[in-house]
């Protein structure tokens, strides 16, 4: 029973011969995929075209395009052609199960530790990779630290930490960790410090740790704490460019500085800084902060937006949202707060993406944008966020994100809307390769329905 | 004076119920997903004093009635979620015995968590509520409707059969296993193994049998004419006796196929029926024992990866038990409302893994949670003398683009969308007051009240 095989499997034995194969890929050969209704978020629907794959790569699409003989031909009339999702927050091949600390390497001890990678720490057999990608996310963000914050996490360090290493943008299927690559450091993970005391929902995962830990007796003692750990961060800026000025001026005695060296692509501008910040407070001192280091910064999971959006606009700050399965930050607040914030961002201009910031809600990223758009977001919108808009954030454009010529052949096959909770995903490319349609929990089902 | 007191209290009845209640209501021009006999139809529901008088095409209007159009709208029966632990006044686990029958949900009813009204904007009109997962034996559960604004005997769901919350698992063992997760410094409390559990049931039943056969011999004798000193009552044990007796359901939480097998296999041997197993994700493992055994299962839709013993979860699950012929619902398991909120997309979620129909997948948040709690004959669908619990889409509910319009419970509105947003700056202007008012109070110590 091969029922949830691509119909590119189906109709090739080659491919079939393979499935038994551990790795994710099936194939690695000149694909065309023949006859789909392609969607390539970069511009209108194209009904009935072809897309030809060589080299990983989208190298031509059209609707007269013929199969140089011999290759590959994945019959898809009927099927819709999209990008592959990216979800722009996850901790993917770092945690492997929540609660058991041996299986997580997300969450190191130390209050700066941008010397730390995530990358290298991607574990490419995770069986989290596997559930995401037969939903069609191609590439995700990891990130050093739980949930895009520091510490306090769910099984994570207790202690305080603000910056917790680089965050990498990797394809979710490869050999090892070097071959997902597609940048190592996206992005410097800081956490923002947090007035403690907030008048949120108590317990839970809210905890943007280092404020949160202990609250203080009074609000200005609170403040204070506060100020003092911004400090902190802004010492620690200060210092990795006084290391910068003594590296270019050969200072007699330099040395080398693991960490500061680290920071030096933070610092020329080429890597953006990813701040967790929820509150208005936090969201509106980390601007301050990125302007006064003049860095480049990018705002995960940013909640009270109405207040701060102008303000990031003004910035051309772009933010990261987090799951509109949410409940809102105060139990006062309106039911849908969180549903609608991509509409808030939306209509102040903002360039957002989504993040599902657990990998047990990963394969979920389509149904979180479709979730804005039933409270508010144009359609087009929240495919964007799931996909072109992720890879301007991170960079990566010109790359992936849509289904454009020279970008990778990063694609998935449906038989319908993506974001539709019954749509079957029927085919996922990752760089040009098919990947297999199965997975620890399909094999468990194909398994134990022909239980006897 | 006392006929004035009198007709006060009945003017004040009057009000409470003529507030909210429309002696008649039609909501007409919907497509309505009865998950009766009559399956999908487009038309008019008549309700009559809290229940469904009539359903179908061409439904007369009566004179006086109140109509909601649904302007070509979707209209399901209530959701029901079979496992949350909302409404609840304070922890979930008297974590100090690990069979602790003895406790009831009855007594700590919270109506005024605002997870309730969480739930009802979601379409939630009824949920079974129980005790936490720390004890083998935890809990008496009990069902409520999602009668916002009431107090916590007017939540309670008239008529349904009260239940008795078990766990297996990682949850009783940790209690005696620090290594697994216990509070540090707390002393060690047995069970902490499966095969401990399993004794700790048994030993609980083994009283209990005996407890069962005094109370008999001595309800014989007093049958008999005679007047003999009666037992000693025992709380813990008389919710057992209920359990042997059938007056009380079983709602087992489990995960992994041994111990669902474990527990079929004890009540089997002291002669009572397990209700529910509940979460049971690795239940498509044991199926045909659960089918066999009479059981519903209760699950998610897609959870896995949060602890060891949901490695092997797979969505899958909830179509192969129904396959398999087991009754399966999909709940929440939620403490704070937002998974309640949204079972419509975890119903929809079954057509996805595993080619679930659109009747019987919306059937797993409806009439299936219905019959599981033995109050299928009440509610959970959309027929003639059946309670008017009723929901309104914008759109076809098993998508993630629907949101919930209205809601009925007992025929009267308890959730309105529009009057929700309409509302909204007027309750802001209100506790903008009210937060103006305390600050004012602040300096007289206790808020400006005086003791009662």
């Amino acid at each position: 029973m091969r029922r949830p095989c691509s119909v590119a499997s189906v109709q090739w034995p080659v491919v079939l011969a393979l499935a038994a194969c551990v790795s994710a890929f099936a194939a690695n050969d000149t694909v065309l995929i023949r006859n789909a209704d392609v969607y390539p978020v970069s511009g209108a629907e194209m009904k009935g075209v072809s897309i030809l794959i060589q080299d990983g790569k989208i190298a031509d699409m059209g609707a007269k395009l013929v199969a140089p003989k011999g290759i590959k031909i994945v019959e898809a009339k009927g099927l819709r052609v999209y990008p592959g999702m990216i979800d722009s927050g996850t901790e993917l091949g770092l945690s492997e199960i929540g609660s058991e600390r041996v299986t997580n390497d997300a969450n190191e001890i130390g209050e700066f530790m941008p010397q730390l990678k995530a990358l290298i720490a991607v574990n490419a057999d995770s069986a989290n990779f596997g559930v995401v990608r037969v939903n069609g996310i191609t590439s995700a963000i990891t990130y050093p630290a739980q949930g895009g914050r520091g510490g306090g996490g769910r099984g994570g360090a207790a202690a305080a930490q603000y910056i917790a290493g680089e965050a990498a943008l990797i394809h979710v299927a490869g050999w090892n960790w070097e071959e997902m690559e597609i940048k190592g450091s996206a992005a410097m993970q800081l956490n923002f410090p947090l007035i403690a005391g907030r008048g949120g929902r108590g317990g839970g995962d809210e905890g943007e740790a280092p404020a949160a830990a202990r609250g203080p007796a009074t609000f200005t003692e609170a403040k204070r704490q506060y100020d003092q750990q911004i400090q902190k961060i802004n010492d620690f800026f200060d210092a990795a460019r006084q290391y910068q000025k003594e590296r270019s001026s050969n200072v007699v005695g330099f040395k080398k500085d693991l960490k500061m060296e680290a920071m030096m692509p933070v610092l020329e501008g080429k890597e953006p800084v990813a701040i967790s910040a929820s509150r208005e407070r936090s969201i509106h001192d980390a601007i301050l902060f990125a302007e006064k280091q003049h860095i480049k910064v990018v705002i995960l999971q940013p909640r009270e937006l109405a207040k701060t959006a102008a303000e990031l606009k003004s910035h051309n700050i772009p933010v990261i949202l987090g799951r509109t399965e949410a409940l809102s930050e105060n139990e006062d607040d309106p039911y849908d707060q969180e549903m609608t914030l991509p509409s808030v961002a939306y209509k102040a201009g903002l360039k957002f993406a989504f993040g599902t910031f657990n990998n047990e809600f990963g394969r979920n990223l389509p149904y979180n944008a479709a979730r804005a758009v039933a409270f508010g977001l144009p359609y087009e919108e929240a495919l964007k966020a799931i996909t072109i808009n992720a890879a301007e954030i991170w960079g990566v454009a010109d790359q992936m994100g849509s289904i454009d010529k020279g970008k990778w052949a990063d694609l998935m096959l449906t038989d319908g809307d993506p974001m539709e909770l019954s749509t079957q995903v029927k085919g996922v490319y990752i760089k040009g390769k098919e990947i297999e349609l199965t997975n620890h929990q399909i094999e468990l089902y194909r398994r134990y329905l022909a239980r006897p | 004076m006392k006929k004035i007191v009198l007709a006060g209290i009945m003017a004040l009845a009057f009000f409470a119920h003529g507030s909210l209640r429309a002696e008649v209501t039609v909501i007409k021009n919907a497509t309505i997903m009865t998950e009766g006999a009559k399956g999908t139809v487009k038309g008019s529901i008549l309700v009559r004093d809290g229940k469904i008088a009539e359903v179908g095409e061409n439904v007369m209007v009566p004179e006086g009635a109140t109509v909601i159009d649904a302007g070509g709208q979707w209209v399901i029966p209530g959701i029901i979620d079979c496992h949350v632990h909302i409404a609840v006044d304070g922890n979930m686990n008297e974590g100090s015995v690990s069979v602790s029958s003895m406790v009831n949900i009855k007594d700590v009813i919270n109506p005024e968590d605002i997870a309730i009204y969480l739930a009802l904007a979601g379409g939630v009109t009824a949920a079974n509520v129980l005790h936490g997962s720390a004890n083998s034996i935890g809990g008496q559960t009990i069902v409520l409707k999602m009668r916002w604004g009431k107090d916590a005997d007017g939540m309670i769901f008239e008529g349904a059969k009260p239940g008795l919350k078990f766990a297996l698992g990682e949850n009783p063992k940790r209690a005696g296993n620090p290594q697994a997760g216990g509070a540090p410094g707390t002393p060690l409390r047995y069970p902490s193994t499966r095969m401990g559990v399993e004794d700790t049931i048994r030993e609980a039943f083994n009283e209990a049998i005996v407890y069962k056969a005094e109370w008999d011999k001595y309800d014989a004798a007093v049958k008999g004419g005679q007047h003999p000193i009666s037992p000693r009552k025992d709380l813990k044990l008389e919710a057992l006796k209920e359990v042997l007796e059938g007056k009380r359901y079983v709602h087992a939480h489990c995960y992994r196929a041994d111990e669902i097998l474990m527990l079929i296999r004890v009540a089997d041997d002291y002669g009572f029926k397990i209700r529910t197993f509940q979460h049971v994700m690795e239940g498509y493992k044991v199926a045909k024992e659960i089918a066999a055994h009479g059981a519903g299962a209760s699950t998610f839709s897609d959870w896995f990866g949060f602890k060891m013993e949901v490695f092997d979860a797979t969505p899958y699950n909830a179509a192969i038990m129904q396959k398999k012929g087991v009754v399966v619902s999909l709940n929440s398991d939620s403490e704070n409302g937002e998974l309640t909120s949204r079972l419509n997309t975890e119903a929809a979620k079954a057509m996805k893994y595993g080619g679930i129909s659109r009747e019987d997948a919306l059937a797993m948040v409806t009439i299936n949670p219905a019959k599981q709690l033995g109050v299928e004959n009440r509610v959970g669908s959309i027929e003639v003398g059946k309670d008017a619990d009723i929901v309104i889409y914008d759109k076809d509910p098993l998508s993630e683009f629907a949101k919930v319009q209205k809601v009925l419970i007992d025929g009267n509105k308890y959730f309105d969308r529009d009057q929700d947003v309409s509302g909204r700056a007027a309750k802001e202007a209100e506790k903008q007051k009210l937060m103006e008012r305390e600050k004012q109070d602040a300096p007289q110590g206790r808020g400006g009240r005086s003791p009662q």
